[in-house]
């Protein structure tokens, strides 16, 4: 007898119940088991393949966190078939999930009292804010909390009103939001993530989690090395094409790793015993 | 224990095994040989070294159903495929080819478990052919296979002028060996024929052009050196990226998972996928392999370098030479393993 619950490869139903516009782009999905609740649990930085049967399945980050037990948040950028279908739809539309797949930030290991260092670039937000919201959450566990996040535009920054409202708040908290042109209405920071990483002069006394586009995480990367940080101390996240997301489709092998699987988050000596083909 | 049976009775047991299961078996038809169902009609082919196709498609078909939706207004409903039950048997496969089910069985019996896969693994009793009369292009010896006296399937077989021998190796053999009855006559020791046939077998097979490839001096360079090593450039040149090689491999375990709407709802299904195609790793905003240089490289860097990385040495390669049959610009498995340091000791 097939054994439902332990086929991976069949999904769940997720109930969409409201959808935010973030920016001209990113939409974030709320997605509830018909039950109510989430439809599986997960850890800060795993991902989920979500699907419209007919039109295609992809993987995104999760990003709620997994101390919310209400619901999941996805935050979705428009860039594809399946994307352009997402942000058509409205509230009240079902979709299939399956996960949750890969690792995770190790907020019960590795950073566990550490200072945390988040450095996000455009929906490169979305992997960070499960882990940002988790850390919120369990504030005693963690030192000082500095988040930059940038983007091309002020339209372009996805959760703003969230950061605006409750991150900045947040006690030991630094927020520094930064775009990449002047802007009449924007009295913020302007210039590249990289290159305001470089003149807000980090101590290497925290672990930094960058995610973002891959030139991006390129750029911080040197310049966290820069400030003295080791690449031990410093976490991003993959992202390859995905069609199993339980390594053995075989689309995402990067040298002996399945960034499904083995992934989505590295540290950066990981990396080092990776091919460059990310 | 060993049974022999003449080859000319051999239709009655296979008539007797194909009544109790079905029964599949090395079958030619236009000029082919591969596995098909034993019908009375049917041409079957034992004496032909390796079908066309591998024998992965037993467990890993090229297509197969993975779930089926139903779409109502926004709603959806999730239909989880009927598994079947019926046993089957796989008769006469080689032993390169069931040697590839215990790498498949790596990828698709690790956790997560594929259920798919798994249940016609749970089904199967495999019957494999030793290989008496090798073909130039075989070379499985390299990858710690035992052409002719396979440890491999739950019974072995040998053809040796007008008798077939048989000996069970496993429980699912025994329930086989049941099956034949009377027509499987069981012999006290080992028959003097059948060690000769194996001897002169051996001599064939330490003559085979390529079976003593140096695999250990690719797994004693760095990977990074393989990785960079010029032969990619050079190799990749005439590769055309048709992904014959990957369809044939019985080692090749890429899929794509794809929706059809059937006009009552959606099916989705799965299909053999290759690494060879530009498409394989195309996302919206980029390929990172670019060239078929990088897409060539892959495949052979994961059976040479990256599968045994991940899996205490173990080659996905078994040596079946269908890659070198069928690549149309033979660029193949042996070229690579000779340019990258493993030509013949002798
Ligand atoms: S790589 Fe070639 S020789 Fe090796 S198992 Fe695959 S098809 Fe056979
Ligand atoms: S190596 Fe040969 S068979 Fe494989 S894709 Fe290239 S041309 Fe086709
Ligand atoms: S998505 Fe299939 S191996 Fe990673």
């Amino acid at each position: 007898m097939c054994n439902c619950n332990t086929n991976t490869l069949i999904p769940v139903v997720g109930q969409v119940t409201d959808i935010r516009v973030d920016t001209p782009d990113v939409k974030t999905f709320r997605v509830v088991s018909p039950q109510g609740g989430v439809c599986f649990d997960h850890l800060p930085g795993q991902c989920a393949m979500v699907s419209i049967p007919g039109v295609g399945e992809a993987m995104f980050s999760i990003t709620s966190s997994p101390t919310n037990r209400e619901f999941m948040e996805f935050s979705i950028k428009k860039c594809g078939c399946l994307t352009d279908w997402l942000h058509q739809i409205e509230p009240g539309q079902q979709v299939t999930l399956r996960g949750p797949y890969g690792n995770f930030f190790p907020v019960e290991g590795e950073l566990k009292g550490k200072n945390l260092l988040f450095i996000g670039g455009g929906i490169g937000i979305a992997p960070l804010r499960s882990v940002i919201r988790y850390a919120m959450d369990n504030r005693a566990n963690y030192g000082r909390l500095d988040i930059v996040y940038g983007s091309r535009t002020a339209q372009d920054l996805v959760d703003l009103p969230e950061i605006q409202q409750e991150w900045v708040h947040c006690p030991d908290t630094q927020v520094y939001l930064t775009i990449d042109k002047p802007q009449p209405e924007w009295d913020g920071h302007v210039g590249f993530v990289p290159d305001y990483v470089k003149e807000l002069k980090f101590n290497p006394d925290s672990v930094a989690l960058v995610c973002g586009p891959p030139i991006m995480i390129k750029y911080t990367l040197a310049a966290l090395l820069e400030m003295g940080f080791d690449k031990t101390q410093v976490y991003t996240t993959l992202e390859l094409k995905m069609k199993c997301g339980v390594g053995k489709c075989g689309r995402c092998n990067i040298g002996s790793k399945y960034v499904c699987k083995d992934g989505p988050v590295f540290r950066c000596d990981e990396l080092d015993e990776l091919p460059d083909e990310y | 224990m060993i049974y022999q049976i003449k080859t000319e009775k051999l239709p009655q047991l296979l008539e007797r095994l194909a009544a109790a299961q079905e029964l599949c078996l090395p079958v030619e038809h236009k000029g082919q040989v591969d596995f098909a169902s034993w019908t009375p009609k049917a041409k079957v082919r034992l004496d032909v070294c390796n079908t066309a196709r591998s024998a992965k498609d037993f467990f890993f078909p090229q297509g197969e159903r993975l779930v089926s939706f139903r779409m109502e207004g926004r709603q959806i409903q999730v239909e989880a495929p009927q598994m079947e039950e019926n046993p089957f048997v796989i008769f006469g496969a080689r032993p390169c080819d069931v040697r590839s089910f215990q790498l498949l069985d790596r990828v698709f019996l690790s956790d997560p478990v594929d259920r798919y896969y798994e249940n016609r693994r749970r089904r199967a009793t495999i019957v494999t052919a030793a290989c008496l009369e090798p073909e130039e292009t075989c070379f499985c010896g390299n990858f710690g296979i035992d052409p002719v006296r396979p440890q491999l399937g739950d019974v072995v077989i040998w053809t040796a002028g007008d008798t077939l021998y048989w000996e069970s190796l496993t429980e699912k053999g025994e329930a086989l060996t049941a099956q034949g009855g009377e027509l499987l006559e069981a012999l006290s020791e080992e028959p003097e024929a059948l060690t000769q046939a194996q001897d002169g077998a051996r001599a064939i097979h330490e003559r085979l052009p390529f079976g003593h490839l140096n695999l250990q001096a690719i797994s004693s360079r760095d990977w990074r050196e393989v990785f960079e090593d010029p032969i990619w450039e050079k190799l990749s040149k005439s590769c055309l990226g048709c992904g014959s090689c990957t369809y044939v491999c019985p080692t090749c375990q890429c899929y794509d998972i794809r929706d059809f709407d059937t006009g009552h709802g959606v099916e989705r299904y799965r299909c053999w996928d290759s690494c060879m195609y530009s498409s394989f790793t195309q996302m919206a905003h980029g390929n990172p392999r670019t060239t078929q240089k990088e897409r060539f490289r892959q495949r052979f860097m994961h059976k040479l370098v990256y599968f045994p990385q991940n899996e205490e040495g173990l080659f996905s390669c078994v040596g079946c030479g269908r890659c070198l049959n069928k690549c149309p610009v033979s660029t193949h498995m042996v070229k690579v393993i000779q340019e990258l340091g493993g030509k013949q000791d002798v």
